[in-house]
């Protein structure tokens, strides 16, 4: 099973499968292969001193987990609607991060082909975390490079 | 790694950690056969595993140490050179081992050099001077090779020195194993007479910790650790359920539920246990390390360890470890005098270094004490004065005990000559800090000439914390208990309040000055909030007295809940930054909080506040020195830009008041103050009491009554030698002094009070009954003293007549005249406060004289010794109160007698 999971994000292998999600007008896309949980975002204790894009922490079943606000991070307004928002539950180096967005939407399976590169005149903020996007159907789905998110230079806000 | 080898790697470091000790005992008690016994089969197992796996190197070097051993066996002398061989030997071992572990093969290389030196020493043995153990008849010199208890062949000749088989196979039957063992089998040493119940009561005990052994099963710690994180869970999950059936009546989850909480409790114990350990581990090394000591300086040195089973968190034993190491190290070298020395003391020639741990509430004390010479008291006064520390002056009126805390302070390190062994420029100071992160403390006692002793309190456990759960801007933080020292409330209207001096919040709390940090803005949370509204807000609050090493402040917070048992968990990457906090948790109710680490914010404080920030340790040596001979200042500005200052300690309380309350009745200001009417009074015609805005005063206060003195602008609060140089002849001025660099003029209060109220002298002679006058003698080198406290002791009814010096004393009490209570300083030049006690009692005509020092030095050593010399109180300088109810006691026990 776990093999095969890695085949499916192999650039060899045509097919990707994305776990879509809404971040304001844009669709963003994660690798399934990296997204360990979905969940609804309840009971959020902020850090006093973090860095601007850390939302706070909260208890995951017994773990803690790292909320980032995506909005903060790719620079977009702050979302007014009042809706709660959801987080992709993501691990690195040991680590639990949850990324807080809109809305998730379905799973799609991508053909790795068909990934272009970053337009030239992408967004700064956008084409830092972005590995590339895809032409779908009336709109664009800008793959996210879950380490880039990630890497906010920790010792900046030191 | 393969399995085998893995538990091969394992099992042979601990046996070469048992060997190490071992050794050490044996070459101290070379008789006892029990011990090499023990030796000889660990090695003969490592031997044996070594041939087993394929391992030639270690097993030519287990040889080689294994023939010299059974030399021994067979009755050698023990010598030190041979033992130091196989020391170095085992380290080569470990040094194999080492490798292996990491490359998964044996290192390349010969190790020809110790192998020869082992066979030298096994050949050259001289001849058993005494016939070995009938079991273990020696057969050294069996030329063949063929063993005839099992059948066994060695495809070679023997090597020199080498133990025929037949007798290692003996040997290996013969000494006790690890199970099963009856007591009775254990080789009759050569000395079995000798020690016939002792032999006995070990086999015993050995019999027992065998079963111990055989009950006991190896688990890697990994594993430990997430069994933990597992319960810590199922604790959470628990918490919920009970919960939710706390909101259902009746519900029949309940009974089991109440189960399932019990065996979770017990569960959760049961985990914490298994990650407890005895001491002793940490303590393994150390008879190595002290033999090996030993031989390097040339001294004899013998170790004593008790309490080794004390149990403390593995964590924590390994933080515990190296402090430790270093500090017994410190003991053999500088501590312990050479054999020479120690015959010229009368003492006996080998020095002990004793270590000994125990339980004692939620810690555990460790101490480290030897019989050596102590610490050098005269090297770390010249090493703290050289090394900017602190002055002559102040070093000359520390009490030793205060002076060998510098021995803590970084970088201090006073061993004149760099040896291997220490004196490397890191010392205490590194051990102090190692200990300060695990939550602990250090303190060091010594006695010239007959040793030191260091006392270590660590807390048991790292993963289990006691907090304190406080609330700031809306959130939640936990602060560990073991640094809360005690909490306030603060009320505008209460008697702890929060003053401001300039911008600075403090609190007076039992006449100290606390210095406060409001959680929230340390925390930047009070950003966008309106600043008008928060007036009252700065002056409530709970206050969360603190304490890191030795500087104590007040942490404020906006409510306080309760205190928690929290399991604590390592922060994320991203937020490990931030000094605040030492960590997060997740609390019963499920929600995620952020542990405050005490030490940050002690950090922070010290940027912030103006104070200069030193090492911790001369901070509070500081103020052991600013006890003695500097004072706190309160400096203001009122009428003139020149600064004016008051002793704080004379000043009850800073206000800031609303002009507009300022009345005038009888041609005097008034401000009601507390329900009472408070007189105001200028310090000088130039002041201008406001009309609008706020008006600062200072509030003294004595007996119940209270009056605000008026001034322009309260400016700081500073330590300085106070020193009168031009004495003024303006009423309402002592004169004037540098204080920070700036000529000041100090105030006497003795001359306002009775301004503010007519009768304040009078009153107090009414209080007193209208009885007799009594005359007092005040004794006091400095004038200053002398003229701020002769008001106050008029004030309290006494005739009081001023000397400035201890001779001058005892003139006046032999003149004839009628004294009845003398209140003297201790520190004045030539004969000091002790020296007139001693001579007052010493006279037949002057001896029923009360007599009361009056100190900045209220040590418990320096009221020890007042006592002893005949003083009969004991009064801290500024302590008025204290001064005028000793004062009253003395007297009237003066008069009933």
């Amino acid at each position: 099973m776990e093999t095969r999971m890695a085949n499916d994000n192999n650039p060899g292998d045509m097919l990707t499968e994305y776990v879509t999600v809404m971040l304001g007008e844009q669709l963003f896309g994660l690798p399934i292969s990296r997204v360990q949980d979905v969940f609804m975002l309840e009971r959020l204790t902020r850090v006093p001193l973090s860095q601007p894009e850390i939302a706070g922490v909260l208890n995951l079943r017994g773990r803690i987990v790292t909320a980032i606000d995506m909005r903060r991070r790719l620079g977009l307004p702050k979302r007014e609607d009042g809706r709660k928002p959801m987080a992709i539950g993501i691990e690195s180096k040991g680590e639990s991060y949850g990324l807080l967005i809109d809305s998730v939407g379905e799973v799609l399976k991508l053909d790795e082909n068909n990934r272009e590169p970053n337009p030239v005149n992408l967004d700064t903020r956008l084409a830092r975390v972005s590995a590339g996007v895809h032409r779908l159907e009336g709109q664009l789905l800008v793959v996210l490079d879950v380490d880039r998110v990630l890497d906010m230079g920790e010792a900046i806000a030191a | 790694m393969d399995d085998l080898l893995r538990e091969f790697l394992t099992e042979t470091n601990e046996s070469l950690d048992v060997v190490d000790v071992e050794l050490v005992r044996f070459e101290q008690d070379p008789n006892n056969a029990k011990i090499l016994d023990n030796i000889f089969r660990l090695v003969h197992t490592i031997k044996g595993t070594c041939g087993f796996l394929g391992l030639p190197r270690l097993e030519a070097l287990a040889h080689a140490a294994e023939t010299v051993m059974g030399k021994f066996r067979d009755g050698t002398s023990v010598t030190g050179e041979a033992v130091t061989l196989i020391l170095s030997t085992i380290d080569r071992i470990k040094a194999i081992l080492d490798d292996l572990e990491q490359n998964q093969e044996e290192p390349a290389g010969q190790d020809r050099d110790l192998i020869d030196e082992l066979e030298r020493l096994a050949i050259n043995a001289p001849a058993p001077a005494k016939a070995a153990p009938a079991e273990a008849a020696p057969a050294a010199t069996a030329p063949e090779t063929t063993g005839e208890l099992t059948y066994q062949v060695l495809e070679r000749q023997l090597r020199p020195g080498e133990v025929s088989l037949d007798e290692l196979e003996r040997a290996f039957r013969e000494t006790p194993g690890p199970k099963f063992t009856p007591p009775s089998s254990v080789p009759n040493a050569a000395k079995a007479a000798a020690a016939m119940s002792a032999p006995a009561e070990k086999s015993d005990d050995e019999k027992s910790d065998s079963k111990v052994a055989n009950q006991s099963i190896r688990v890697n710690v990994e594993t430990l650790e997430h069994l933990m994180t597992m319960v810590s869970e199922l604790v959470l999950t628990r918490n919920q359920l009970l919960e939710i059936v706390r909101r259902h009546e009746d519900s029949e989850f309940k009974v089991p539920l109440q189960r399932l909480s019990n065996v979770t409790a017990e569960l959760q114990e049961g985990v914490m246990k298994t990650r407890m350990q005895p001491i002793g581990n940490a303590w393994q090394k150390l008879p190595r390390i002290v033999r090996d000591l030993a031989t390097e300086l040339n001294k004899q040195i013998e170790l004593e360890m008790h309490g080794a089973d004390t149990e403390l968190d593995r964590q924590v034993l390994d933080l515990i470890k190296d402090p430790l190491t270093h500090m017994v190290r410190n003991s053999a070298d500088h501590g312990l005098e050479t054999p020479a020395e120690r015959r010229a003391l009368g003492k006996p020639e080998k020095g002990t270094i004793r270590l000994s741990a125990y339980h004692e509430g939620g810690h555990i004390i460790i101490e480290i004490a030897d019989d050596g010479r102590g610490l050098n008291t005269e090297k770390i006064k010249a090493k703290a004065i050289s090394s900017g520390l602190a002055t002559e002056a102040q070093i000359e009126k520390m009490s030793e005990a205060q002076i060998h805390k510098y021995i803590f302070a970084a970088g201090f390190s006073t061993a004149a000559k760099v040896t291997s062994v220490s004196g490397r420029g890191v010392g205490m100071d590194v051990v102090r800090s190692n200990i300060d992160q695990i939550g602990g403390t250090v303190d060091v006692k010594s006695v010239d000439c007959s040793g030191s002793s260091f006392i270590i309190k660590i807390p048991l456990t790292l993963a289990i914390v006691s907090t304190l759960i406080v609330e700031a801007g809306g959130d939640r933080f936990a602060i560990p208990q073991l640094s809360v020292v005690e909490l306030v409330r603060a009320q505008t209207n209460s008697e702890h309040k929060i003053e401001r001096i300039k911008d600075t919040p403090v609190l007076r709390l039992r006449n100290k000055l606390l210095p406060l940090i409001r959680l929230k803005s340390l925390l930047k949370m009070d950003e966008g909030e309106v600043q008008a509204g928060s007036t009252n807000d700065a002056e409530n609050g709970f206050i969360v007295v603190t304490q890191v090493g030795n500087q104590t402040f007040g942490i404020v917070v906006d409510g306080v809940f309760h205190t928690e048992e929290i399991v604590v968990k390592p922060m994320s990457t991203k937020l490990r930054h931030i000094a605040m906090f030492s960590g997060n948790t997740i609390l019963g109710d499920g929600s995620v909080i952020m542990i405050i680490d005490p030490n940050g914010i002690a950090r922070a404080l010290g940027t912030i506040a103006t104070a200069t920030t030193q090492s911790e340790e001369a901070n509070a040596v500081q103020h052991h020195v600013g006890q003695d001979n500097t004072t706190s200042l309160l400096v203001f500005r009122a009428g003139s830009p020149e600064p004016k200052a008051v002793p704080l300690s004379l000043v009850t309380r800073l206000e800031e008041i609303d002009a507009t309350k300022i009345e005038i009745s009888n041609n005097r200001r008034l401000v009601q103050y507390r329900g009472q009417l408070m007189p105001l009074v200028r310090v000088n015609d130039e002041v201008q009491i406001r009309t609008q805005g706020t008006q600062p005063l200072l509030v003294f206060s004595d007996d119940g009554r209270s009056m605000g003195l008026v001034v322009d602008e309260i400016v700081d609060i500073v330590e300085d030698n106070l020193n009168i140089e031009v004495s003024s002849e303006v009423p309402g001025v002592l004169g004037s002094a540098v204080v920070k660099g700036h000529a000041t003029e100090i105030i006497d209060m003795g001359y306002f009070l009775p301004i503010a109220f007519e009768d304040w002298l009078r009153r107090k002679d009414k209080a007193l009954g209208g009885s007799v006058t009594r005359s007092l003698l005040f004794v006091d080198d400095s004038a200053f003293f002398r003229n701020m406290l002769t008001p106050v002791l008029k004030a309290a009814g006494y005739h009081v007549t001023t000397v400035g010096g201890a001779e001058d004393a005892m003139e006046v009490l032999k003149s004839g005249r009628r004294i009845d209570v003398v209140v003297t300083d201790i520190d004045m030049p030539g004969m000091n406060g002790f020296d007139l006690a001693q001579a007052v009692l010493a006279d037949p005509e002057t001896k029923d004289v009360p007599i009361i020092a009056l100190s900045g030095l209220t040590s418990p050593e320096a009221i020890e010794r007042g006592r002893e010399v005949g003083f009969h109180d004991f009064v801290a300088k500024f302590d008025r109160p204290g001064l005028i109810a000793a004062l009253k006691e003395q007297t009237a026990h003066a008069e009933a007698a």
